[in-house]
C-alpha cells in the first residue's frame, strides 16, 4: 500500500512545460483559422478548401485542452535532465551552415562546420583533428555525390578549385 | 491476375545484371547505415533516398528493397551488439541477443537472427506476393468515401490504439495533419499556412520531415543526455554458428514468430512491436527451457526477429495494395515511390505490372543475398559499431543535410530542416511518437481529397459516407479503435512504436 502510494506521489504537481506545450497546439489552432479565413470561399458543391483546417484545428483545440488536463495533473512522463550546451551546439551548427549555404560558401565549408560543432557537442575538445577529419570526409561526399552520382550540391570557392 | 507468371516476369526483370548490382548496393548500403546505432530502418531509408534520385524508377525501387531489409538486418544487429535498438521493434531482439552476446554467445545470436529473418521474410513475402492481387481486387472497387474511412482507420490504429497514450499520440498525428495542409490546395490552388513564402507553396517534403525528426531530432536528444549513460559493444567471441541444439530451439520460434509478423503486419494497424512482443512472450511461455529467459534463451531471439521481419513485407501489403503506409518506414519508402510521380495502389498493379512485381522479386533476392553476406561481414559490421559516437553523429548529421541539400538548397528548406529537428528534440523529451506525424504529413492530404471527391460526387450530401457498406463498417471499426484504449486504460499495452 505504501509502496503504490509513493509512487504515486512524485507524478502529481503541475507540470509547466506541459502547460507550454498545451497553449503552442492552441495557438497554431488559431493560426489555422486565421489562415483558412484569408482564403477567398468559392462556391462548390461539397468542401471547400478552407473546411480542412477548421476543422484540424477544432482538433487541435481539444487535444490542447486534453494535454493542459495532463499537465495539471502531472501525468506527463518523468524526464531526465538535459545538457543545453550540447543542444544550443548542435543549432549553431546547424545555423552557421544555413547561413554559408545562403551567402554561396558552398557544401564543403557548410557541412565541415556542423561537423566540427556536433562533434564538439559530443564532448571532442580537438577541433583541429575534428576539422580535418570533417574536411576530408565532406570533400569525398562531395565528390562521389556531385562528380560521380550527378546531383548538384552547392559549390563555393572550395568546390570549384576540385 | 495469374500470380506465378507475373512473379516470374519479376524475376526476370530482378535478375538482369544491373538491377542485380542494384540490390547488392542497396543491401550492403542499407545494413551499413542501419548498424549504426540509433539509426532505424525509417532513417536508413530517408538518409539513403538521395542516393537513389538520379537512378531510373525501376533500379531505384529494386536498390530500395535492399536498403529495405539491409536496414533491418543491421537494426538487429545493433540491438544484439549494444543493447541500444534502433527501433521499437528490435527491443525484444535486445532483451535477449544483449544477454546471449554478453555470455559469450553473440555469434549464435547473431545467426539465429540472420537466418530467421531470412526464412520469415521469404515466407512473408510470398504471402505478399499471393495476397496482394486478392486486395487489389477489392480495393479496385473502392469508392474515394470508402478510401477515406479506410484512411480514418490507419490514422487511429497508428497513433492512438497501441500507443503508450492515446492524447500524445493523435496529438502527434494532428502535427503531421498540420504539416500535410502547407502549400497549394490540390483542388482549387488556393494556397493554404504558406504565409507568402513562395517556396512553402510546393507544400513540406516527406524527406525534410522525417530527416529533420528522425536524424537531426536524435541527434539533438542524444546529445542532450550524453551525461546519462555510456554504451558498451560486446566483442563477437567463440563460433559464429549455431549448434545443433540451436538450431532445433530456433526452427519453431522462426515459424511462429511469421505467423505473428505477416498477419499483424498485412492490417493497417502499423507497427512491427505489437508481433514482436507478442512472439517473445509465447516463445517464452512455450520454452523447455523457462529459466533461461532473461539471461539468453536463444527462443526469444529467434522468434522475435522472425516476426520483426515478416511484418515488414506485411506492411508493404497495405502499402503496394492500397497506397497507406502504416509504419515510418512504409511511409519512407512512400516517399520512395512519389519521388517519380508514381503512387502504390490498385492502379499501380495494373499499369506497371513490371515495376511491382520486379520490387516484390527483387524482395526475395534481397533477403537471400543478406544471408550470405551478413555472417561473413560480421566483423565489418561489428567495426562500425565502433565509430566514436561524437564522429558518428557529426557524420549523420552531415549526411542528413546533404540530403536536403542536394533536393532544395534553399535557405527556407535547411531551416525547415533545422526546425523540424528541434520539434523531434523535443517530441522524444516529452514522449510524444514519432511515426504518427510522418504518416499524418502523407496521408492528410489523400484523406481530404478523397473526401471532398466523396462530397462533390454526393453533391455536398454527408451521408455517402454511411450509405456505402464498406466506408460505414470502416469508420466504425475507426471509431472503435479511437475509444477502446480510453476504455482499457489500466490493462497492459504495448509500448508506443518508433521505427
Amino acid at each position: 500500500m505504501t509502496e503504490s502510494a509513493a509512487r504515486e506521489a512524485p507524478a502529481r504537481g503541475i507540470d509547466k512545460a506541459g502547460i507550454v506545450i498545451a497553449a503552442l497546439l492552441a495557438a497554431v489552432a488559431l493560426v489555422l483559422v486565421y489562415d483558412a479565413n484569408q482564403i477567398p470561399a468559392t462556391t462548390m458543391y461539397g468542401m471547400g478548401p478552407q473546411v480542412t483546417p477548421v476543422v484540424i484545428a477544432i482538433g487541435l483545440g481539444i487535444l490542447a485542452l486534453a494535454n493542459l488536463i495532463d499537465a495539471v495533473r502531472g501525468n506527463l512522463p518523468p524526464r531526465e535532465s538535459a545538457d543545453p550546451v550540447a543542444v544550443l551546439l548542435i543549432l549553431v551548427g546547424l545555423a552557421l551552415l544555413i547561413a554559408i549555404i545562403g551567402f554561396g560558401g558552398g557544401f564543403i565549408p557548410a557541412t565541415t562546420t556542423l561537423f566540427v560543432t556536433t562533434s564538439a557537442a559530443f564532448g571532442r575538445r580537438a577541433f583541429v583533428t575534428d576539422l580535418i577529419i570533417g574536411v576530408v570526409l565532406t570533400t569525398l561526399i562531395y565528390v562521389a555525390f556531385d562528380r560521380l552520382l550527378t546531383l548538384s550540391l552547392p559549390a563555393g570557392p572550395l568546390e570549384r578549385l576540385l | 491476375m495469374d500470380t506465378f507468371a507475373a512473379l516470374a516476369h519479376g524475376m526476370a526483370i530482378a535478375a538482369q545484371p544491373m538491377n542485380l548490382l542494384y540490390a547488392l548496393i542497396g543491401v550492403f548500403l542499407g545494413t551499413a547505415v542501419g548498424v549504426l546505432p540509433g539509426i532505424g530502418p525509417a532513417l536508413t531509408v530517408a538518409l539513403l533516398l538521395p542516393v537513389t534520385y538520379k537512378l531510373d524508377p525501376g533500379g531505384s525501387l529494386i536498390m530500395f528493397a535492399g536498403i529495405y531489409y539491409g536496414g533491418m538486418y543491421g537494426g538487429s544487429t545493433t540491438a544484439i551488439l549494444i543493447n541500444t535498438p534502433g527501433e521499437s521493434a528490435s527491443m525484444a531482439t535486445a532483451l535477449e541477443g544483449n544477454k546471449m552476446a554478453k555470455a559469450g554467445r553473440g555469434g549464435p545470436a547473431l545467426a539465429t537472427s540472420a537466418i530467421g529473418s531470412f526464412v520469415a521474410g521469404t515466407i512473408a513475402t510470398i504471402g505478399l506476393a499471393f495476397l496482394s492481387p486478392y486486395l487489389v481486387d477489392i480495393a479496385v472497387r473502392f469508392g474515394p468515401e470508402d478510401y477515406f474511412a479506410l484512411m480514418c482507420v490507419a490514422f487511429i490504429t497508428v497513433s492512438a490504439t497501441f500507443g503508450d497514450s492515446p492524447i500524445r499520440g493523435l496529438t502527434s498525428l494532428f502535427i503531421g495533419l498540420v504539416l500535410g495542409l502547407v502549400g497549394i490546395d490540390k483542388l482549387t490552388g488556393q494556397a493554404r499556412l504558406a504565409f507568402g513564402v513562395p517556396e512553402l507553396l510546393d507544400g513540406v517534403e516527406v524527406t525534410t520531415l522525417a530527416v529533420g525528426l528522425f536524424a537531426v531530432g536524435e541527434a539533438l536528444y542524444v546529445a542532450s543526455r550524453r551525461h546519462h549513460s555510456e554504451e558498451k559493444i560486446e566483442a563477437v567471441k567463440g563460433s559464429l554458428w549455431m549448434t545443433r541444439e540451436d538450431w532445433k530451439r530456433s526452427w519453431k520460434p522462426w515459424l511462429r514468430g511469421t505467423l505473428f509478423g505477416f498477419p499483424i503486419g498485412a492490417l493497417p494497424a502499423g507497427g512491427a512491436e505489437i508481433p514482436t512482443f507478442l512472439s517473445y512472450s509465447t516463445e517464452r511461455r512455450l520454452t523447455k527451457y523457462p529459466d533461461e529467459f532473461g539471461k539468453g534463451a536463444i527462443e526469444g531471439v529467434a522468434g522475435p526477429e522472425a516476426a520483426n521481419n515478416a511484418s515488414a513485407a506485411g506492411t508493404l501489403v497495405p502499402l503496394l495494395t492500397l497506397g497507406l503506409p502504416t509504419s515510418a518506414t512504409a511511409a519512407m519508402m512512400l516517399a520512395g515511390f512519389q519521388q517519380y510521380g508514381l503512387n502504390p495502389g490498385p492502379l499501380l498493379f495494373a499499369e506497371r505490372p513490371d515495376l511491382v512485381w520486379g520490387l516484390i522479386a527483387s524482395l526475395f533476392i534481397a533477403n537471400t543475398m543478406l544471408l550470405v553476406l551478413n555472417l561473413p561481414l560480421v566483423g565489418l559490421w561489428v567495426r562500425l559499431l565502433k565509430i566514436p559516437t561524437p564522429w558518428l553523429y557529426a557524420g549523420i548529421l552531415v549526411f542528413a543535410t546533404m540530403g536536403t541539400i542536394a533536393a532544395k538548397p534553399s535557405v527556407v528548406e535547411l531551416s525547415m530542416l533545422a526546425g523540424f529537428g528541434v520539434l523531434g528534440f523535443l517530441m522524444r523529451r516529452f514522449d510524444f511518437p514519432i511515426a504518427p506525424v510522418v504518416v499524418g504529413l502523407i496521408l492528410g492530404p489523400i484523406a481530404e481529397s478523397q473526401l471532398r471527391r466523396a462530397l462533390a460526387i454526393s453533391l455536398g450530401d454527408p451521408m455517402t459516407l454511411l450509405q456505402s457498406p464498406i466506408s460505414a463498417t470502416l469508420l466504425v471499426v475507426a471509431l472503435i479503435a479511437l475509444i477502446a484504449p480510453f476504455i482499457l486504460k489500466g490493462l497492459g499495452r504495448f509500448k508506443a512504436n518508433e521505427d
